[in-house]
């Protein structure tokens, strides 16, 4: 069955590397898997297609040929190569004009729009302390106009009435006004969920735009989007003056090849990324987990950063949350790590800020402490599959070999590797245990009351 | 197009086969561009199959599948069964029509001891909510009695979405206050219909992501708690399907399937430029069911699945092609 990239890069990688040599013959078989797999991660033909070919002039090149193994070179470059077509410019919302400053939602049928409208209105309001109104134009979706109304009261937004009876024309010249009276800094349009071959609904929502002259108009899918997301991109873009996307959906396990063909057919930056349904799941979209996404890598935020970065309540509990579940900390957590610890200068170090510090074993962790070590133990986890990763504890005898010569290391490497991992599991779980609430009180700038919760 | 504009009565089943191949080969799909540009004329060769391979994934029908057909071909060819672009259409048409016949089987409503129950999962957004209100529309037109069961507590206004489609059918909505257990109004809701003689309970459920296990779990105790009021229901486990999605739609079958058993796909927002093809892929692997198609946002915006029209829908060649991007 078709695993993931990575599964099939790591196949690919193997025959490179028994060959030596690359010849147009061995890259030709290589690419053709990758194709593939991007097809599979749901990226666009065209996009795979010139995708390929850039990273076919790249492979070529000495980059492959002094690596340690042609796999872990070529991944490097597929991984390099993705981040540039995602875009690094993750800019974050324009709202530099006269207040109200509006943002118009546009997109698909159950895309996340109205969702997507409240947790940016929460957004605004509790990150930058904006005055957000929110109105629904969508008189058409049975109830979907008391959806937003009920979202705007769960985010204390101020909220515009609007009815089904009305034209959506209508409500947002009444909605301007009223935003405009109220001294909103930001009115939020959501939009009914349309299909870009619909004419009349096409037309519909280019009239509202021209009333509404948003300053950002905001193009919302799914992240599990399919192939025709290209068309759907395109069309919108055509109609409507976008000025980003928002990928919804993204706590699924979809590979969400769909944010890179949407930013190549749009060239339009994606902004936010949707992680889930409550309002408060909305994160900055990071071009590099994105690329590791669709890679088959993981994108899950690490421990590292989590504390040494602007230290962040919610993002620091719902991982505390995750590890105390005891299915948190995988090998795919532990690669995030030992990048990170190559930035940092160890996972030694970050305990060391930690009042639990004391009480864990960090023998576990010294170990790992060579940067040498960390990049060659990154390999191996490169060269397993996603499901090893997850549950390691599948890695038999034979899995080892395989996973041994993939990443050009000995079989001892890879134990050595997995008895790690098990023991930071364990550490993890002492520290959920532990109390991740009192740990986290202890950090510069966690500041957070203690109290119940 | 079908979208927003009211239909003005169900559309007569050629109606509708027109419409629905109009629109599957609107020309801004890859597949009938690549297909149209397999030049009358072009020799049949490896490369050739190589477009068609490129341009099924195009379709959303995923490697696996793709490759299989292609395999198929393949052999045609060696055996020098496929001599034009004709023979390739009708090749191809011919070995997806075969797949998708496994799983054309209609829903059939079966009598027996309390009200047949149809619980409609899937996840976020898919089009559950509007598909009971399309069914309940037509079991009525049927002559059957039908009640809507409000199990989203989830989202807002999930509630007041279903009772607007329970309002437009004249059909009865079982419903409690946001946040209530869905097991427990599904249950008040199975034990009203009974007591009411209803014939069909339409179970609305909050949309998931099928790699939620906490929200997976809450499905199969719906599922547990109206087996012990029947051990024959729920009589359908209805999956409901977004077209326009890519491969994943394939693990969401997977995995719903592996929790609750499903019994039946509805696949909707056909009427969009998706082709649908991840369906030849979920064929292949599950074979569970495909029941009905949604092709717009109306009531009356659903159609069986047939399979033959499908595949046909898929292929026929377009008219004008350009290509999109
Ligand atoms: N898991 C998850 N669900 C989401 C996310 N964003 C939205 N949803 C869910 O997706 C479904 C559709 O969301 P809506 O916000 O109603 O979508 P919409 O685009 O407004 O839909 P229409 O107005 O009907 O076109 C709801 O069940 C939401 O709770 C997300 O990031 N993660
Ligand atoms: N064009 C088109 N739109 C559809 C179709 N089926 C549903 N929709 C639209 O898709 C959106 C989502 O439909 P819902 O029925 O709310 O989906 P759901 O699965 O109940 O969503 P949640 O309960 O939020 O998970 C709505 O805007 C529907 O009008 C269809 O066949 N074609
Ligand atoms: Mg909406
Ligand atoms: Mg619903």
């Amino acid at each position: 069955m078709f695993e993931q990239l990575t599964e099939r890069l790591s196949t690919a990688a193997r025959n490179l590397s028994g060959k030596g040599r690359l010849s147009e013959e061995n890259i030709k078989d290589t690419l053709r898997q990758v194709r593939l797999a991007l097809l599979e991660a749901d990226v666009a033909l065209p996009v795979v297609k010139s995708f390929i070919e850039r990273i076919r002039e790249k492979a070529v090149g000495e980059e492959v040929g002094k690596s340690l193994t042609p796999g872990q070179a070529l991944v490097k470059v597929i991984h390099a190569e993705l981040i540039t077509l995602l875009g690094t410019d993750t800019a974050a919302l324009d709202l530099r004009a006269r207040p109200p400053v509006v943002i118009m939602l546009a997109g698909l049928q159950g895309a996340g729009k109205t969702t997507t409208a409240a947790k940016l209105a929460r957004r605004l309001i509790e990150k930058d302390k904006k005055k957000v109104m929110l109105v629904s134009v969508d008189v058409h979706r049975p109830a979907a106009i008391l959806q937003l109304e009920t979202l705007a009261r769960d985010v204390s937004a101020m909220y515009c009435n609007s009815s089904a009876s009305e034209k959506p024309e209508d409500i947002v010249v009444r909605a301007i006004d009223q935003s405009r009276r109220s001294f909103a800094d930001v009115l939020i349009i959501d939009t009914a969920g349309r299909l870009h071959i619909d004419k009349e609904m096409m037309d519909e929502v280019v009239r509202v735009h021209d009333i509404a002259g948003p300053h950002e108009t905001l193009f919302v899918i799914d992240s599990m989007a399919g192939q025709d997301a290209v068309n759907s991109a395109s069309a919108f873009d055509k109609s409507l003056p976008l000025t980003g996307v928002i990928l919804t959906k993204a706590d699924g396990d979809a590979k969400g090849g769909v944010a890179l063909s949407v930013r190549q057919v749009t060239g339009k930056p994606i902004r936010f990324v949707g992680v889930g349904e409550k309002t408060d799941a909305l994160e900055v979209f990071h071009p590099d987990r994105m690329a590791s996404r669709i890679l088959g890598m993981g994108d899950v935020l690490t421990l590292v950063e989590e504390i040494e970065g602007k230290v962040n309540r919610d993002k620091a509990e719902k991982l505390a949350k995750k590890i105390g579940k005891g299915r948190g900390f995988d090998l795919a957590d532990l690669r995030d790590q030992f990048e990170q610890m190559l930035n940092m200068g160890g996972m030694a170090k970050m305990l060391e800020k930690l009042p639990l510090a004391g009480k864990v074993n960090t023998a576990a962790l010294n170990g790992a402490a060579n940067e040498e070590q960390m990049r060659r133990q990154m390999a191996i986890i490169d060269s397993m599959t996603p499901g090893e990763r997850r549950f390691p504890k599948v890695i038999n005898g034979s899995r080892k070999r395989r996973i041994a010569v993939g990443s050009g290391q000995q079989i001892q490497d890879v134990n050595r590797l997995l008895k790690q991992h098990l023991q930071m599991e364990k550490m993890m779980k002492k520290m959920s245990k532990g109390g991740m609430k009192k740990m986290l009180r202890g950090l510069p700038g966690g500041g957070m009351p203690p109290g119940p919760r | 197009m079908f979208g927003k504009k009211k239909t003005e009565e169900p559309a007569r089943r050629d109606g509708f086969v027109q419409r629905l191949r109009a629109r599957l080969n609107k020309g801004d799909s890859w597949l009938t561009y690549d297909l149209a540009n397999l030049a009358p004329g072009r020799k049949i060769d490896d490369e050739v199959l190589e477009d068609l391979e490129s341009s099924l994934v195009m379709a959303d029908v995923g490697v696996d599948a793709t490759e299989h057909i292609i395999a198929s071909l393949r052999k045609s060819l060696a055996r020098k069964e496929l001599k034009d672009v004709d023979a390739l259409y009708a090749g191809l048409q011919k070995i997806i029509s075969e797949i998708l016949q496994t799983v054309e089987k209609p829903l059939s409503i079966t009598e027996g001891e309390g009200p047949f129950v149809i619980l409609m999962v899937g996840v976020n957004g898919a089009g559950k909510t509007t598909t009971i209100g399309k069914i309940a529309r037509r079991l009525k037109d049927q002559g059957l009695s039908v009640m809507l069961a409000a199990g989203d507590t989830f989202r807002a206004a999930a509630i007041e979405q279903l009772q607007a489609w329970g309002e437009r059918n004249d059909v009865s909505v079982i419903a409690q206050q946001t946040g209530a257990d869905p097991a427990a109004v599904i249950y008040d809701a199975y034990e009203s219909a009974r007591s009411r003689n209803i014939d069909v309970l339409l179970a609305d459920t909050a949309g998931r992501l099928q790699n939620q296990q906490g929200l997976m779990d809450e499905l199969t105790k719906v599922k547990r708690v109206l087996g012990r009021q029947n051990s024959n229901a729920p009589q359908e486990i209805m999956l409901v399907l977004d077209a326009s999605l890519g491969q994943n739609a394939l693990v969401q079958a997977e995995k719903f399937h592996d929790a609750l058993g499903v019994t039946g796909i509805t696949v909707t927002k056909l009427d969009g430029s998706a082709k649908g093809g991840i369906l030849l892929a979920i064929a292949r692997k599950l074979a569970i069911p495909v029941r009905f198609i949604g092709i717009g946002e109306s009531a009356e915006d659903m159609q069986e699945f047939r399979a033959d029209e499908f595949a046909d829908a898929m292929l026929r060649p377009a008219n004008q092609v350009e290509p999109a991007t």
